[in-house]
């Protein structure tokens, strides 16, 4: 039962800073119709940066800081790179975001160097009892910061003008340009808020291990969360990459056990396994919209 | 019609494999270049040449699924993982520490990989059949991840992690092809063998793009819908794009590594099957020749970057310095993708293009 719990509680955890990814990739997705492939830099260059900047002003204000950088970061990225390719098919502009990542993932790379750095994070590998089961602090942070975070988005989303201006064009994009909407700034606002949800991801990644060349990896575990929930729902994103995390993680405790033939390590595979099965019963994911096509 | 060569009668003529007098003596030409090249450069050189050949057949596969018939594959390392294991298995030493059947008959490994490849294929198309755009790109995308972790456990037919096994045996009516024999080195051997593989699986790819199968595919690229308004059997012909598109896979993936005669299972990682979406889409996605165009670039980048540092002295040659050559080639993918797909979305083949469209005319400018 402890290990049950333990198991549950990790999965929350890393699931929350995939939830995080996973919101990143349906804001773009939702307002830019494209996925975008460069989240996983950001996260990396978000973890890089708080490395760099915790000594100086505290890991609060680093993270803080970070995610206002990297930000920025994406929204000049969009406005230089992606914002030429408008109307062009959406699976040119995927790749060249997957150029993007490249570029954006070397140059930081040259910052991280051959050695593990670390954030600095107050948490540390520190437990807490939680029902009586020793749980460490840094799962009950990422999920609690996940709740406010989503919490604020979606209020963001329901209750701000600008919020509204991002769903109206997501529902149509030239009807919201008539409507005097500039769809530009809100296809830059949707990449600052995914840059600074991914940066934010990275710090939680790094807790713990610390940050190196091969910390995004786990960026792409965000993708079968989205698949999962459905490329167009916020909500969708968020139960699939909770999701997806609790899976990893109940596999990684009792796989070895139940099913040895799928190989050790099968737990960090078992998402896009999950993902295939998903898919082959419901094309558009869990939450997400049936494509009505027309001539 | 004569001393009007560009004047069509018919729509055959129109068709035609080289339907104009340039093409059929510029391809001449290159031909008889690339065969005289194994005894004017050196065998590194021949070497990567025939990587490049290989990677060549490996991209016309992935432009046949992704830039002909429109469906988008992140999977193609998967594809190729399979024909390279088929091809080293068949071919293997029966009695080595790796599983080995000792078929080492080229032209037998290479059918069986393409054809294990293709089945694989066929099992995953009716994912495509299901998904459309981006869903079937990361769906493709999980298949590399899944791939990976079954390659990486199976040690008894990849070698492991880290250790990897040896490649397929190049072996032809009984002459090994990698072994300096009585006239020609294993690197010549290897090169014209490749080459001649390249031009074999060039031409069917040529072929059966301008069938009536090539048009079949095109519409269901440009508007799936409408094709299938018009006739198209989609289940078919997605399935059919997949299964020549996973065998060219396997072939080109079973001859890969028979150049270094060695792999292991972490070279099938997401960035081969990135290398192979940059090879179709910097030679010109949609067109055979741009396929093998942008093979050719991507293998011989790494070359290239590694002859900078003598011209421009703050990149550093060796992996120690602030800029390194690993680094440059690195960000060159990345910055070749983006540039190319802004500035030139038709890749190579549109440059090509657009230089003959002007001397065709030149000097005048229409």
């Amino acid at each position: 039962m402890d290990e049950f719990v333990q198991s549950l509680v990790r999965g929350l955890g890393t699931g929350s800073i995939y939830s995080l990814l996973a919101l990143g990739f349906v804001i773009i997705y939702k307002s830019t119709q494209v996925i975008s492939f460069a989240q996983p830099a950001f996260m990396l260059a978000g973890a890089v940066l708080v490395s760099y900047l915790a000594p100086a002003t505290g890991f609060f204000g680093a993270v803080a800081l970070a995610a206002v950088v990297i930000a920025f970061l994406a929204l000049g990225v969009e406005r230089t790179v992606l914002r030429p390719m408008v109307g062009k098919p959406v699976f040119v502009v995927a790749i060249i975001t997957i150029g993007v990542d490249v570029v954006v993932r070397v140059v930081t790379n040259a910052f991280i160097g051959l050695d593990v750095r670390q954030v600095g994070d107050p948490w540390g590998l520190n437990t807490v009892p939680l029902l009586g089961v020793d749980v460490q602090e840094r799962y009950l942070v990422m999920f609690a910061t996940t709740a406010v975070v989503t919490a604020a988005l979606f209020a963001f989303f329901r209750y701000s003008r600008v919020g509204l201006a991002m769903r109206a064009v997501s529902y149509d994009q030239e009807v919201a340009l008539a409507q005097g909407i500039s769809v530009g700034s809100v296809f830059a606002l949707s990449w600052a808020l995914a840059g600074g949800l991914a940066a934010l991801a990275g710090v939680f990644v790094a807790t713990g291990a610390g940050v190196d060349q091969q910390l995004w990896i786990v960026a792409l575990k965000a993708l079968p969360a989205i698949i999962l929930g459905g490329l167009e729902s916020l909500g969708g994103a968020v139960i699939g990459g909770l999701a997806v995390g609790v899976i990893e993680s109940l596999f990684g405790t009792y796989q070895g056990d139940v099913a040895p033939w799928l190989g050790p390590n099968f737990a960090l595979v078992a998402p896009y396994a999950l993902m295939l099965l998903v898919l082959l019963v419901r094309p558009y994911g869990l939450f997400g919209k049936r494509e009505v096509e027309r001539l | 019609m004569r001393g009007r060569p560009e004047l069509y009668t018919s729509y055959a003529q129109d068709m035609a494999f080289l339907n104009t007098r340039p093409k059929r003596v510029s391809t001449g030409a290159l031909l008889v270049v690339a065969l005289l090249l194994p005894f004017m450069i050196t065998d590194d050189l021949l070497q990567l040449l025939a990587t490049g050949y290989v990677a060549a057949i490996g991209a016309i596969g992935l432009n046949i699924v992704t830039g002909y018939a429109g469906q988008v594959s992140l999977g193609h390392a998967f594809f190729l993982a399979i024909g390279a294991y088929t091809g080293a298995a068949l071919s293997g030493d029966p009695d080595g520490r790796v599983i080995g059947f000792g078929v080492t008959s080229l032209p037998v490994w290479v059918l069986a990989s393409g054809l294990v490849a293709a089945l694989a294929g066929v099992i995953v198309a009716p994912l495509a059949v299901r998904l459309r755009g981006l869903y079937l790109a990361i769906v493709t995308l999980g298949l590399v991840f899944l791939g990976d972790h079954v390659f990486r456990e199976w040690t008894e037919l990849t070698g492991g992690p880290g250790v990897g096994r040896p490649a397929a045996v190049p072996e032809l009516l009984g002459v090994r092809l990698d072994k300096d024999g009585a006239f020609l080195t294993g690197a010549q051997k290897l090169y014209l063998v490749m080459f001649v593989l390249l031009v074999i699986f060039g031409v069917l790819a040529r072929n059966l793009v301008r069938s009536r199968v090539g048009r079949a595919f095109a519409a269901v690229r440009d508007r799936d819908l409408a094709a299938s308004v018009i006739g198209v059997d989609l289940t078919k012909y997605k399935v059919l794009a997949f299964a020549i598109s996973s065998f060219y896979a396997g072939v080109a993936g079973a001859l890969l590594f028979v150049p270094n005669g060695f792999f292991d299972p972490g070279s099938f990682s997401l960035l081969l099957s990135v290398q192979y979406i940059a090879m179709v889409l910097i030679g010109g996605a949609g067109t055979i020749s741009g396929a093998i165009m942008g093979a050719l670039f991507i293998t011989l980048l790494p070359r290239i970057t590694r002859e900078l540092p003598a011209v421009l002295p703050f990149i550093s040659g060796d992996a120690t310095g602030t800029f390194t050559v690993f680094q440059l080639e690195a960000v060159l993918y990345g910055v070749l993708l983006i540039v190319f797909l802004i500035v030139e979305p038709r890749g190579l083949f549109g440059i090509w293009v657009r230089v003959r469209n002007y001397w065709r005319t030149w000097p005048f400018s229409y």
